[in-house]
């Protein structure tokens, strides 16, 4: 029975730039938007530093940004919300990782379109620098959040960054878009169309269905923020009011009328939901990949795991009005929102007990990949069960406003994606760079970072109840948050010994690169087709051939088989015997 | 080509070249990647099905984005709009007015220029069905040169083009701006969004022509571009009668 079959394999370029930079070969590609998404990572983590010590020392002189303003504050909680969300959790988990390994676990040799692939992740850099050059126009960056509210948002005169620092953001995210609308739909066509003999949908890696969902869900989304964003400008720059209503900014009066801000936030939202599982359900996919890799048992209800995140996307889709209670919507709108909301966490539901089912009775192998999968599942689960909380109208329009939410969202759109991102980093770096990550580096990372978390983002639900607003640069003027100060304080030392673990991470990722121990072509005794190839992957991924697929991508702890796993492109099981 | 001097030069098989009997597989992967285009591994069918699966997806985001301006449209349309003169709530829409002559004509030059496309289509459909028998010494397909439809494709494309910039100074020309109203701002958004689409489908057309002229590509790697744009340039005639009748009926 054939393995594989002979292709012609083709030659990597050769130069520098045809070959690190423009380059065509996924691979490149993906640990290039890795890499953009590493250094995105840190700006966005220094921000949040800036706010957390502004937070609980006021008048401190903080290096790069001095004595920090109360609009100032506003700048870093926009351009910490915004190059976390699209630069990070969006271009990491999908962009990088997805570049890499999807056309690997699909067996193809590349991407369905190679120039659009390394146009997108260059339109993703150029998206990155315009993002970070409204920091250094005058006014600065924009204060408006990364949801971009207008009034707000609309209006050149409303704050110091919201001239020229608007401007910038604006067109960044548009860029943005372009670039993720290359990717989704290369992605989709992909996996579509690239698939090796044998690769049948349900015999496609949980990663590779999360990539796939998540292209789809791209693809629908992001026009439509698109569409949002050219308003947007021109209201501000062309006078326009598509959102701007009659209004008097600084005491003077504006010549827009008849426009709804809140035609903004259906437009956003509609966009803005569907992102959030943009950014987790590829650390979905990672988490079942690696905790069924290190329980060495098939994933538990794999079909249900693919119908479960199909139900995630579709109903994705129907929620945006969550965002919005507050906005003085129909009773009969907040309900219908409300319910669709909840029934989110069925599937969801499904997805945690078959995680849980799945790493049951197993004999689970303790490295550090899967320590942050099993990190993953802890936080998905706790971060989403102050979900319910937040889709009732009624809890959620005490709760919209104060810390109860920004620790929901951080925990489960944050951390959690976060750590499927490290989990990914820690499973395929041997596949990628041909060396192992240190385990006792990887160990001490994570749990510092576990704990870390845990500590700063708790908290926060506590001070949400107690009815702490979000936002707020100052809270020495207001009497009754005096109380709640430790709460910060502690969460501000939690965020400086856990931004100091990622340390660690960095030093062992560059570490690893140079001085790790050899990985093997399957290090981690795994099933899926990257493990198939070579350490690090050849040009063509195969090394002129197209493998053959004939089982399931979690053969783990087959009775008959020699070792206790059998791989994709191993022969059929039952017909060895 | 001449029929005298054929083309001795054995041609690389279109098709894979992996043994009997195998799957249906892909070649080379390699889409634009220009130093792959000698291995002989590329299927030009499958490219092309590849393809055309890609410009479904792009033209679902670009229905997105559309979508995403008509809901808008239709939201901000029943928006009452607060007059502080008499307090009280009025409709800001003005009525759309417009040139309809001018229209008729931009019109008819698009819907000329998707039939022309899709002649172009058929055409280079065709030259590429008997590419493989071009080859075949001393066969001819005799003369070639056919009705230039690409070319005048091209111009029918730049000739509305011209024909929005010269409606878009109508509508200024009748104090209609893109700030005068909701309805002007929704008018040019719509207009200009559909005319940069449609220079993009330009801008692939001259890239077919001068890729297949200056870098010598195969007939079947330009067919792929040219089918590709042709529908892509249907949907854009399409989309363009879409946002006549939906300004025609919200006025």
């Amino acid at each position: 029975m054939a393995t594989s079959e002979v292709v012609h394999a083709h030659a990597a370029p050769q130069g520098f730039i045809r070959k690190y930079i423009f380059s065509l070969d996924h691979k490149i590609i993906g640990i290039q938007y890795f890499f953009l998404a590493l250094t995105a990572v840190w700006v966005g983590m220094i921000l949040s530093l800036f706010m957390r010590i502004h937070l609980i020392w006021p008048d401190a002189n903080l290096p790069l940004v001095g004595h920090i303003q109360p609009e100032a504050y506003l700048s870093l909680l926009t351009m910490h919300g915004t190059i976390m969300v699209f630069f990070v959790l969006t271009t990491a988990p999908q962009g990088g990782f997805g570049n890499y390994f999807l056309p690997i676990q699909i067996g193809a040799p590349d991407m369905a379109f190679p120039v659009l692939n390394m146009l997108s992740f260059w339109t993703t850099f150029v998206a990155f620098v315009v993002m970070l050059a409204s920091f250094f126009v005058a006014g600065g960056a924009p204060l408006h959040g990364w949801t971009g509210y207008p009034p707000l948002s609309a209006v050149q005169s409303t704050g110091p960054g919201e001239g020229l620092g608007a401007d910038l953001w604006i067109t960044s995210i548009a860029i943005f878009c372009a670039a993720s609308l290359m990717g989704a739909l290369n992605f989709i066509t992909t996996t579509l169309d690239l698939r090796a003999k044998g690769m049948t949908l349900m015999r496609m890696p949980l990663t590779v269905w999360s990539w796939f969902i998540t292209a789809i869900l791209g693809l629908l989304a992001f026009g439509v923020l698109l569409s949002a964003g050219i308003l947007l400008l021109m209201d501000r720059n062309l006078g326009t009011s598509f959102f701007l209503p009659t209004i008097v900014v600084n005491g003077q009066l504006l010549g827009h009328k008849g426009g709804s801000p809140l035609l903004w936030q259906h437009l956003f939202w509609f966009f803005g939901h569907p992102e959030v599982y943009i950014a987790i359900l590829p650390g979905m996919g990672v988490a079942s990949q690696v905790l069924s890799t290190f329980a060495r048992k098939p994933i538990f209800g794999y079909r249900a795991m693919v119908y479960a995140m199909l139900a995630i996307g579709f109903l994705g889709f129907m929620v945006w009005g969550h965002h919005m209670f507050m906005s003085g919507m129909s009773p009969y709108s907040a309900f219908a929102f409300s319910l669709l909301t909840m029934a989110i966490g069925v599937p969801s539901a499904i997805k945690t007990f078959n995680w849980l089912g799945t790493i049951y009775k197993s004999r689970v192998r303790f490295f550090t990949p899967m320590l942050f999968a099993i990190g993953f599942v802890s936080l998905f689960v706790s971060g989403g069960l102050s979900g319910p909380f937040l889709a009732q109208p009624t809890l959620d329009i005490p709760l919209h406003d104060t810390y109860f939410v920004v620790g929901h969202f951080h925990l489960i759109m944050g951390v959690a994606a976060i750590f499927g991102i490290f989990a990914a980093t820690y499973y395929w770096f041997p596949k990628m760079f041909g060396r192992m990550m240190s385990e006792p580096m990887g160990k001490l990372h994570f749990w510092i970072t576990f704990i870390g978390t845990y500590a700063i983002f708790m908290p926060m639900h506590y001070l949400g109840m107690a009815g702490h607003p979000r936002r707020y640069s100052q809270l020495t003027e207001v009497a009754y948050l005096h109380p709640l100060i430790p709460v910060q304080r502690f969460m501000t030392y939690a965020a400086f010994i856990t931004i100091g673990a990622q340390l660690i991470f960095v030093f062992n990722l560059f570490w690893s690169m140079y001085k790790g121990a050899k990985a093997s072509d399957n290090p981690w005794d795994a099933t899926t087709l990257e493990w198939s190839t070579a350490t690090p992957p050849p040009h063509d991924n195969f090394g002129g051939h197209t493998p053959v697929v004939h089982n399931g991508p979690y053969e783990y702890g087959v009775p008959a088989a020699a070792r206790d796993f059998v791989m994709q492109t191993d022969p059929a099981i039952g017909a060895s015997h | 080509m001449s029929t005298l001097a054929p083309n001795l030069a054995i041609k690389d098989p279109r098709s894979r070249d992996a043994g009997g009997g195998s799957p249906p597989s892909y070649g080379g992967g390699g889409d634009g990647n220009e130093g792959g285009a000698s291995n002989g591994a590329f299927n030009y069918g499958e490219r092309l099905r590849r393809a055309r699966l890609g410009l479904v997806l792009g033209l679902t985001a670009v229905l997105m984005l559309f979508v995403g301006f008509t809901s808008a449209l239709l939201v901000r349309k029943g928006l009452p709009s607060f007059d502080q003169q008499t307090n009280t709530y009025s409709r800001d829409w003005t009525t759309i007015r417009l040139p309809y002559k001018l229209l008729l004509v931009n019109t008819f030059i698009l819907l000329l220029s998707s039939a022309t496309m899709e002649m172009a289509r058929r055409a280079i459909t065709r030259r590429a069905a008997l590419a493989p028998v071009e080859s075949i010494p001393g066969v001819s397909l005799g003369d070639e040169r056919g009705f230039p439809w690409l070319g005048s494709t091209v111009v029918l494309g730049l000739g509305f083009l011209a024909g929005q910039l010269l409606l878009w100074e109508t509508l200024r020309a009748h104090n209609f701006f893109v700030y005068t109203s909701p309805s002007s701002s929704f008018t040019y958004l719509l207009f200009a969004t559909h005319a940069i689409h449609l220079a993009g489908g330009v801008i692939a057309l001259m890239y077919a022509a001068i890729s297949s002229w200056l870098m010598h590509k195969p007939v079947e790697a330009q067919r792929i571009v040219v089918d590709v744009t042709a529908w892509y340039w249907h949907f854009m005639a399409l989309l363009w009668v879409y946002i006549v009748v939906l300004l025609m009926l919200v006025r």
